[in-house]
């Protein structure tokens, strides 16, 4: 697919720039997008370094970096010796950046003659004042041209220094960013371990670092990463390559350190933070859920969510004393029988028709029944059983005896969900390696030749889809115990998809891949309605959600945290072909997007 | 011995699920003909025991109001068809289902609301209609193909040869991108298409059919677009060229077809076909937000299943019956069976057909037109 030879350019100033246009021009368009979205102007209220610079500079200014960075990547074959990097790609970085900033350029003069306030609603003012830096239209004009082209080199650049500045400043970097971004959080966790002094000395009062202590801590991080150097990538190849019994202690070692880190850790956490977790576990027993179903027996279920509103509803009906049409007030507990009985005569009566279906018509019938179940809920047939609009109401918390689980406390929650995300953990655990497990996996990678071997393909998709209603069903008790209310709109389709998102991001088929992945997203980002570490990012963070998903899809399906098994799957054709370039067995490296990332070759 | 044993026992588990299957197929044949029936007594009799006998207030409806509801079916059914022709060609030649396509016909919506939003600032929409229809009609074109296209450059190409759900899953992602996107650059608010011209809205009658002019609008300019695509398709040599790499992609490569181009004009095609759509829904229902595109998309690829997929005349024929299905369902089976509140579920019962059509006969009305190896 590859048109690269291995002729080398003459001089820095020979370069491809067909293609060094197209970048520019993808890197203006980014710029441009991102502006009128909305996202500098509404970022642009956080600082990170008080006075210096805030949130939504730093979301412009690292589109350069980015793309610079991209452009000047090399396709590395194997066989052909590929050129040494240097001043040549910093032009391409420099020019592409230059490009961008001109796209910039043009937009700022676009703002100041022309009002399209009408269709663009970001077209504003604001936006101006922003590029601008208040300092008029001349300044900005050449501030972004310059920044973006110097940008553009330090993104190119990347690939030319030695690889230790490369990491180091990576990490300063990245780490400055995390400290300052996730401020709301660290000082949370500061004031629960009684540090209160360190944040002061942090950060500004207003917010954001201040310049000096930006300084400082960015020295500390350098120092701390020039001597743990190696020493972090050391630990973690002897963990992969450890074997057997040997593994499995190193498994268990960071098990029992993440669990006691999770348990101990809410008790020093506020309200705030304790929510977020809480929400982080609701999340991640859906996607527990979902990885059995679409990681494992690899069957894309779209209408996840009926699964989760079947347990909200049957706990609301079952526990509130506003139910409209029978109202048992059970125990929770009682009606955590309940609800496994509904979700699985649900996931029954939902998985036997499509059972036999191509896999894309299953995810297209299964978000069919997602809305079926949906609009049955809202609408004035079911309305006399379900409330309808209204939804059921005043759900009592959740009786222990000793304490009692509310959502005005969601510390208990977070136990609360802690406790059924251990047990699908372990679930999921168990059935990962179980005859059952295995069969799932067959059938992923091929129904047919798992048919001929014996699999009763039926019976093991139909126990895929009870297993993941369940473990959705008990989240949307929890979840019903927790707000207190159920609503139709509580269960829109949009969970479905950021539940598949979580899943894909994390890792398909693999517990500690979909831990992570909810960690980052639904933690960082936040979930549908809640909010997560970075609330200035509720109104963009669907469509990050929707980039991501086609990002990872394009370079890694497998995930952040892929599954060994799943990922060599997905690259079959480059362990073949790593095989026959190496001339032994298939090579157990994987590649690390450095080596491919690039699609200029292929236009011709 | 014990593999014998164990293969009679899968064998009968096997059967339940059958078993359970035609019992829904059963269960869902009964309810509708029992539908039906009321329904037909209700015209015949109102006060018939079995007319009353699920629903004792059931009027039935008269002769006009089915009309109406007919015309209403389909109108609304040929927008589908617009749209499922997308999803069709995309699923012939690449054999995934392109979930992002409601997001093109949507940009078709979108572009023509701005356009015409802007005419009638400056009185050009009042003054002289037709030209701005047209011109919103060629700018809506543009922006759903080219949408269609980069959208093919960007997330499809590089995924041609991976296993079949990954582009299914990218293409969930393009969708969710392109709603959020439009969103932060339009704005949540629904947004209202200037007023028709009263000679267009006004409410004719044409073979003791009722119609408003915007109805007959869509419906013809439906059946041209479908002509102009069948032509494309089944007299020019793109058209052949598009048909040999629905057939094999290999093959056609090597009787010289430039495969990409041929992909790529499929998606072109599919997105003009959506743009069309696009501005016809905005003359009918002269709203769209950034979420218009979710449901008619989804119930397109409904229709797409319902006429056989890769099959353009089975989409077009199966939008027809799916809209019409949509808008008479509700008030002919689920009314007389004593559901209230039917309009709400006109959304439902296109999920019901998709799930009905995928029970009885999986291959569409009409049959599919894939590949072998897509069939599997």
């Amino acid at each position: 697919m590859s048109t690269m030879t291995a002729t080398m350019p003459s001089s820095a100033l020979d370069q491809d720039w067909r293609r060094v246009l197209r970048w520019g021009l993808i890197c203006g368009g980014v710029l441009i997008a991102l502006c009128l979205v909305g996202m500098p102007v509404e970022l642009d209220r956080r600082e990170l370094i008080e006075r210096y610079l805030s949130l939504g500079y730093v979301s412009v200014l690292m589109i350069p970096i980015l793309i610079g960075r991209i452009a000047a990547t090399q396709v590395v074959l194997e066989g052909v010796e590929s050129r040494k990097q240097g001043l040549y790609d910093l032009v391409t970085g420099l020019a592409v950046g230059i490009l961008g900033g001109v796209s910039l350029s043009v937009l700022i003069v676009a703002l100041d003659s022309w009002n399209l306030r009408d269709p663009l609603v970001n077209w504003s003012p604001k936006l101006f004042r922003f590029l601008t830096y208040e300092n008029g239209i001349g300044f900005g004009l050449m501030a972004w041209i310059v920044t973006c082209g110097l940008l553009g080199m330090m993104g190119a650049a990347s690939h030319v220094v030695p690889a230790m500045v490369r990491r180091v400043s990576g990490i300063v970097v990245l780490s400055l960013l995390g400290i300052s971004v996730l401020e709301g959080a660290i000082e949370d966790l500061s004031e629960g371990f009684r540090l209160e002094w360190l944040t002061d000395l942090l950060y500004a009062k207003k917010g954001g670092l201040t310049l000096t202590s930006a300084i400082l801590a960015g020295a500390a991080i350098a120092v701390v990463a020039v001597l743990t150097s190696g020493r972090v990538k050391a630990l973690t190849t002897s963990y992969r390559e450890k074997e057997g019994a040997d593994r499995q202690k190193a498994s268990i070692i960071l098990f029992v350190v993440v669990a006691v880190l999770v348990i101990v850790l809410p008790i020093f956490l506020g309200k705030i933070m304790n929510e977020l977790l809480a929400n982080v576990g609701l999340f991640l027993l859906l996607a527990l859920g979902l990885n059995i179903v679409v990681g494992l027996a690899g069957l894309l279920d779209l209408g996840y969510v009926a699964f989760f509103a079947v347990g909200g509803y049957t706990t609301a009906v079952l526990t509130s004393p506003n139910s409209p049409f029978f109202a048992p007030e059970m125990h929770f507990g009682f009606a955590l029988i309940f609800v496994v009985i509904f979700a699985i005569v649900v996931g029954l009566v939902i998985g036997a028709p499509v059972i036999r279906m191509r896999g894309d018509y299953l995810a297209i019938v299964t978000l069919g029944f997602g809305e079926i179940i949906r609009l049955l809920f809202l609408s004035d047939w079911l309305g006399p059983y379900f409330g309808g609009a209204q939804g059921i109401t005043n759900i009592p918390g959740v009786d222990l005896g000793f304490a009692t689980v509310k959502g005005t406390d969601p510390r208990s929650v977070f136990y609360l969900v802690l406790f059924f995300c251990a047990i699908a953990i372990y679930v999921s655990w168990r059935l990962q390696a179980s005859r059952l497990g295995r069969s799932w996996m067959a059938i992923r990678e091929d129904e047919q030749v798992a048919e001929t071997m014996g699999i009763n393909t039926v019976n093991s998709k139909l126990m895929a889809f009870v297993v993941g209603a369940v473990m959705a069903a008990f989240s949307g008790a929890v979840l019903a115990a927790k707000v207190g209310s159920i609503f139709p709109t509580s269960f829109m389709i949009l969970i479905s998809i950021i539940i598949l998102v979580v899943v894909i991001v994390g890792g398909m088929g693999n517990i500690a891949g979909v831990m992570v992945g909810s960690f980052v997203l639904i933690g960082v980002l936040g979930g549908p309605k809640q909010p997560g570490l970075l609330q200035e990012f509720q109104n963009f963070k669907l469509l990050i959600y929707g980039m991501l998903l086609v990002f990872m899809m394009l370079k890694r399906p497998e995930g952040l945290v892929p599954s060994a098994r799943r990922s060599r799957e997905l690259h079959q054709d480059e362990f073949l072909q790593d095989a026959w370039l190496k001339g032994d067995k298939p090579g157990t490296d994987d590649d690390d997007g450095e080596t491919v990332g690039d699609d200029g070759g292929e236009e011709e | 011995m014990t593999t014998h044993a164990v293969s009679t026992k899968s064998a009968k588990r096997v059967v339940a699920v059958d078993r359970f299957l035609t019992f829904i197929r059963i269960f869902l044949v009964t309810m509708i003909v029992i539908g039906l029936l009321a329904f037909i007594w209700q015209q015949i009799d109102a006060d018939n025991v079995f007319a009353r006998w699920r629903n004792p207030g059931a009027r039935g409806l008269t002769g006009d109001q089915f009309k109406g509801l007919l015309i209403s079916g389909l109108s609304q059914g040929s927008m589908y068809g617009l749209i499922a022709l997308g999803y069709s060609m995309v699923y012939g030649v690449l054999g995934f289902i392109n979930f992002a396509h409601g997001e093109v016909f949507m940009v078709g919506a979108m572009t023509g609301f701005i356009a015409s939003d802007k005419f009638a600032a400056n009185g050009l929409w009042e003054s002289n209609f037709l030209l701005c229809l047209a011109l919103i009609m060629l700018m809506a074109i543009f922006f759903s193909t080219f949408t269609a296209i980069l959208m093919e450059r960007v997330a499809y190409r590089a995924l041609r040869n991976s296993p079949r759900l990954i582009p299914l899953i990218t293409s969930i992602g393009v969708s969710f991108f392109i709603q959020n996107l439009v969103l932060g650059l339009f704005g949540p608010a629904t947004k209202s298409y200037p007023r028709l011209p009263e000679w267009l809205a006004d409410q004719r009658s044409i073979l003791t059919f009722e119609i408003a002019g915007t109805r007959i609008l869509v419906l013809v300019v439906a059946a041209v677009s479908m002509a102009g695509l069948w032509y494309i398709v089944e007299r020019t040599k793109t058209g052949k060229a598009m048909r040999a790499v629905a057939e094999d992609k290999e093959i056609a490569s090597l009787m010289g077809i430039d495969v990409n181009r041929t992909i790529v004009t499929t998606f072109a095609v599919g997105g003009a076909m959506a743009g069309v759509g696009g501005i016809l829904w905005g003359l009918m229902f002269r709203s769209v937000t950034h979420m218009t595109g979710f449901l008619p998309g989804v119930k397109a690829f409904t229709a797409a299943v319902v006429g056989g997929i890769g099959n353009l005349g089975g989409a077009m024929a199966g939008g027809i019956s799916l809209g019409s299905a949509e808008s008479l369902a509700p008030l002919l089976i689920l009314e007389p069976l004593g559901v209230p509140g039917v309009s709400q579920l006109k959304d439902a019962v296109a999920f019901t057909v998709l799930v009905l059509v995928l029970l009885f006969k999986p291959t569409g009305l009409f049959g599919e037109r894939l590949s072998s190896e897509d069939r599997a």
